[in-house]
């Protein structure tokens, strides 16, 4: 990391050409020979910057060779790319601001630049379960959905067999040749097979498993599927009891080159559809798998246009607002009475009040969340059996107390912030202001209204918005809390009263059985034009109130 | 709201001129200049407290239910303290070293990230100087908090490339934090690394130290109240992070207690009450800790624009 010293004795035009803001650069440039190595000696600092570079060098090389093996050819050329300027910065004797911003913005590449454009792009495509890979996987994958036990088909005698950690299955076929595979390798012949009383007893490079260990697998041993040879229409051996092997064979025909999938029960045509990425029947039915394909704007259109999406996220869109808009209201109303009652010296123990006041805002949030969850719950919760002597509020199930129930909980983890932020910015008004005040002769309440109020806005609006943006994406009270619900059963995806947008995110891409990666990455992105527009337009209206103060 | 402005006003100028004007007061207007903020606090610090007295005489209540729980400090007992650490299907203990592990190993790396790409900004003069520090602004409003599906994606696909920083691994999650190190971090002490006199630098040149010298011996030292601020922070975000751990960290093994006392919660909710109760009580000791330990650079960090996370 830390780039050598030259001792200053020993190299007069360094120390002369040397400062921080320009590096010593010999007139040859950073890649002249002199200034590349006959200027380095090999102090401390630089073994632990070659040492350094070093390791980065052996684990971008070996990630190389990872991604070229999976033939990730995007990866790959970053990874070079992200190594030579690694070793030209650090090793260079210029580009010293370089050596201080590389490390980060790697990270930022990767994990945030990245990312943001993967969600740019996502948006525009079909990805979600069904449709997560190639056309080729969709078409592996529908074959063996359908896979059903072959009538009347062979028995194979099978021995349950390990290389390494990965299983394997070596079978006695119905001719007595004995024959090996996996769940990536069609089954070909066993060489060294030891074959004794009709099954193989012994193989060479892998381990045959007792019934004991078959038990202890049985699960992963009775999903296993080895298929019968590369054409996957062949279909494939499984088992039911660890020692015998039947053939599947998929229902399913796919026809390679008119790109159909015949479902032989029923004599129905699947056709490959390249703009929904499915395969899609003549009356419009789809195989549930399909591939991932770009789709243009058919996520956001979903969300704006089709009536049975539009309803839910305009709903989630209000109450996000409505959310946010309240946490900051309240949590500022609260905070800055409880900083007005507070801020008089005659009141004894002010500072005991103060540190017990601000607990709420050092207990982790997200326990918080979880801490109202039971103490709101309608049967056994302390709200409803202690404080309100056993009554049923239905607090967290009920689509308008689930509501109440959120906020409330926000309060108590937001109000001691806003406390802390008044009562610093009210001790910061002078109270010559307040003298004039009522020398003009205005009522205390003119004066909150037409003195403290705006001052205090001067300092504190940039934090009630930057406050708004936060609760706008507060995902761990909601989610925590209420889990977004009740949730609507009228509304085609997962979607509760108390969904804020991002909740609403979470489970349209992880929460039910139906992963919509796209969909949700749509809907990201509206949330940040969302959220930027008026960032922007208040940070502009605040500047207006900077001119007041 | 209007007596109570008049009030705060009257007693701030009072003290300056008359320190010992409250024992002049009547009990009458005693009560209503003065004595009805008691009342007020006193409301205000039941519904602070409750629910933390209440989570603490859970933990120790020993019949563990959620309808047990109702009487605060109705028995007193660790056995939900016991239960916590030897239940096999939740290993607290390991969610509890995972957390410490994951958060402070993020805090570390985003403060000395942030440290050096402020530094760079702050001593350097370079090309792109000026549009580095508007991206970074820029690139900082898309949160990664927005883009956590990709962030998913993305981990698939390092799962099968490069399985250490896959998804569910623990250190993959950590540099998904470090994404965001550089941003709004990187602005807070820039604005801090500014404040440090150029001279000493100079100085320090002169004598012969070079620029990494400087930077680790010296700057390092004299910016450590901003550094406190940013590691403070991230380790209390990282510590609450729930969304992106829970989809990174699959294994009950590896993950943190955002995500394992979560399940405590949502599965077989009352029975395990007591339990979760214990798991969060110790959970929150080592944030109230760090609190109680760097407040007053907190609340100078709080006015400085950031958020509860």
């Amino acid at each position: 990391m830390s780039r050598t010293t030259t001792p200053p004795a020993a190299s007069p035009r360094s120390r002369t050409t040397r400062g921080p803001s320009h590096g010593p650069a010999g007139p040859d440039g950073p890649r002249g020979p002199r200034t590349w190595i006959g200027a380095q000696t090999f102090s401390a600092g630089f073994v632990v910057k070659l040492v350094l570079v070093g390791l980065v060098d052996a684990l971008g090389v070996y990630g190389v060779l990872a991604s070229a093996a999976q033939q990730q050819w995007g990866v790959l050329a970053f990874l070079v790319a992200a190594l030579l300027v690694v070793n030209l910065v650090y090793f260079s004797r210029r580009a010293v601001p370089g050596k201080y911003l590389v490390p980060g913005l790697v990270f930022l590449l990767v994990y945030q630049v990245f990312v943001v454009a993967y969600t740019g792009w996502t948006a525009f495509t079909n990805y979600g379960d069904g449709h997560n890979s190639t056309r080729e996987d969709a078409v592996e994958a529908i074959l063996v959905q359908d896979e059903a036990r072959v009538p009347d088909s062979p028995t194979y005698a099978l021995s349950v067999v390990t290389r390494g950690d990965e299983l394997a299955f070596a079978v006695v076929d119905p001719e007595g040749d004995p024959l090996v595979g996996a769940a990536e390798q069609p089954l070909e012949p066993a060489e060294g097979a030891d074959v004794e009383g009709g099954r193989v007893v012994a193989l060479d490079g892998y381990d045959v498993l007792d019934f004991a260990q078959v038990v202890a697998r049985q699960s992963d041993v009775f999903a296993m599927r080895v298929p019968l040879s590369d054409d996957p229409n062949d279909g494939s051996l499984r088992t039911t009891d660890g020692s015998a092997g039947y053939v599947y064979a998929s229902t399913m025909v796919y026809d390679e080159a008119a790109g159909t999938i015949t479902d032989t029960t029923t004599g129905t045509v699947y056709t490959a559809d390249e703009t929904e990425g499915s395969f899609v029947a003549d009356d419009g039915t789809a195989l549930g798998t399909g591939w991932r394909v770009f789709v243009g704007l058919d996520n956001f259109t979903r969300v704006l246009g089709d009536a049975s999406l539009r309803g839910p996220f305009v709903g989630v869109l209000l109450w996000t607002f409505g959310f946010a808009i309240g946490s900051v209201v309240l949590t500022f109303g609260l905070g800055l009475f409880l900083a007005i009652t507070l801020n008089d010296w005659r009141v004894r123990g002010r500072t005991v009040y103060r540190s017990l006041l601000i607990l709420p805002y050092a207990f982790p949030a997200f326990l918080s969340a979880l801490v109202w969850r039971g103490m709101l719950n309608r049967d056994f919760g302390f709200v409803n059996q202690t404080l309100l002597g056993g009554a049923e509020i239905p607090w967290l199930t009920d689509p308008v107390l689930a509501k109440v129930a959120v906020l409330t909980v926000n309060l108590w983890l937001g109000f001691p912030y806003m406390f802390l932020i008044c009562t610093g910015a009210l001790q910061s008004i002078p109270q010559e202001v307040y003298e004039a005040g009522r020398l003009d002769g205005a009522k205390p309440w003119r004066m909150f209204r037409s003195l403290t109020m705006p001052l205090l806005l001067v300092s504190t609006a940039p934090l009630l918005i930057s406050s708004f943006a936060f609760n706008f994406n507060n995902f761990n009270v909601v989610y925590l809390t209420t889990e977004g619900g009740p949730q609507d059963l009228s509304a085609p995806v997962d979607v509760g009263a108390s969904d804020i947008l991002i909740t609403f995110v979470y489970k349209i891409a992880f929460g039910g059985v139906n992963r919509q990666y796209g969909l949700a990455c749509a809907i990201s992105i509206l949330i940040f034009l969302i959220v930027a527009t008026i960032s922007a337009i208040s940070f502009r209206k605040t500047r207006a109130l900077e001119e007041l103060g | 709201m209007a007596t109570d402005q008049t009030t705060a006003v009257r007693g701030s100028r009072g003290s300056r001129t008359a320190p010992d004007a409250p024992r002049r007061l009547s009990p009458r207007r005693w009560w209503r200049e003065v004595g009805w903020r008691h009342v007020v606090a006193l409301v205000a610090l039941v519904f602070a407290i409750l629910p933390i007295l209440y989570i603490v005489s859970s933990s120790l209540n020993p019949s563990g239910s959620l309808t047990g729980s109702n009487r605060l400090f109705g028995t007193v007992a660790a056995d939900n303290y016991v239960d916590l650490f030897t239940d096999p299907v939740h290993p607290y203990a390991k969610w509890f070293v995972n957390t410490l592990v994951i958060a402070g190993v993020t805090a570390v790396g985003t403060v000395f990230l942030g440290a050096c790409a402020a530094y760079a900004f702050s001593r350097f003069r370079f090309r792109g100087r000026r549009g580095g520090l508007l991206s970074l602004l820029l690139i900082q409003m898309f949160p990664q908090l927005l883009a956590y599906v990709a962030i998913f994606l993305l981990m698939v696909m390092l799962r099968d490339l490069f399985p250490a920083i896959g998804l569910g691994s623990r250190l993959g999650l950590i540099l998904v934090y470090l994404g965001g190190a550089l941003g709004v971090n990187t602005y807070l002490m820039y604005g801090f690394f500014n404040t440090v006199p150029r001279e000493l630098d100079e100085a320090a040149t002169l004598d012969g130290a070079s620029h990494a010298q400087t930077f680790f011996t010296i700057i390092l030292r004299l910016v450590a109240p901003i550094l406190a601020v940013v590691g403070l922070l991230s380790f209390v975000g990282t510590f609450s992070d729930f969304l992106i751990a829970s989809i990174v960290l699959v294994d009950p093994d590896k993950q943190t207690l955002a995500v394992g006392l979560y399940q405590y919660v949502s599965q077989r909710f009352s029975e395990y009450w007591g339990v979760f109760a214990a798991g969060a009580v110790l959970a929150a000791v080592p944030v109230i800790l760090l609190f109680q330990f760097l407040q007053r650079y907190i609340v100078s960090g709080l006015t400085a624009g950031s958020v509860k996370g």
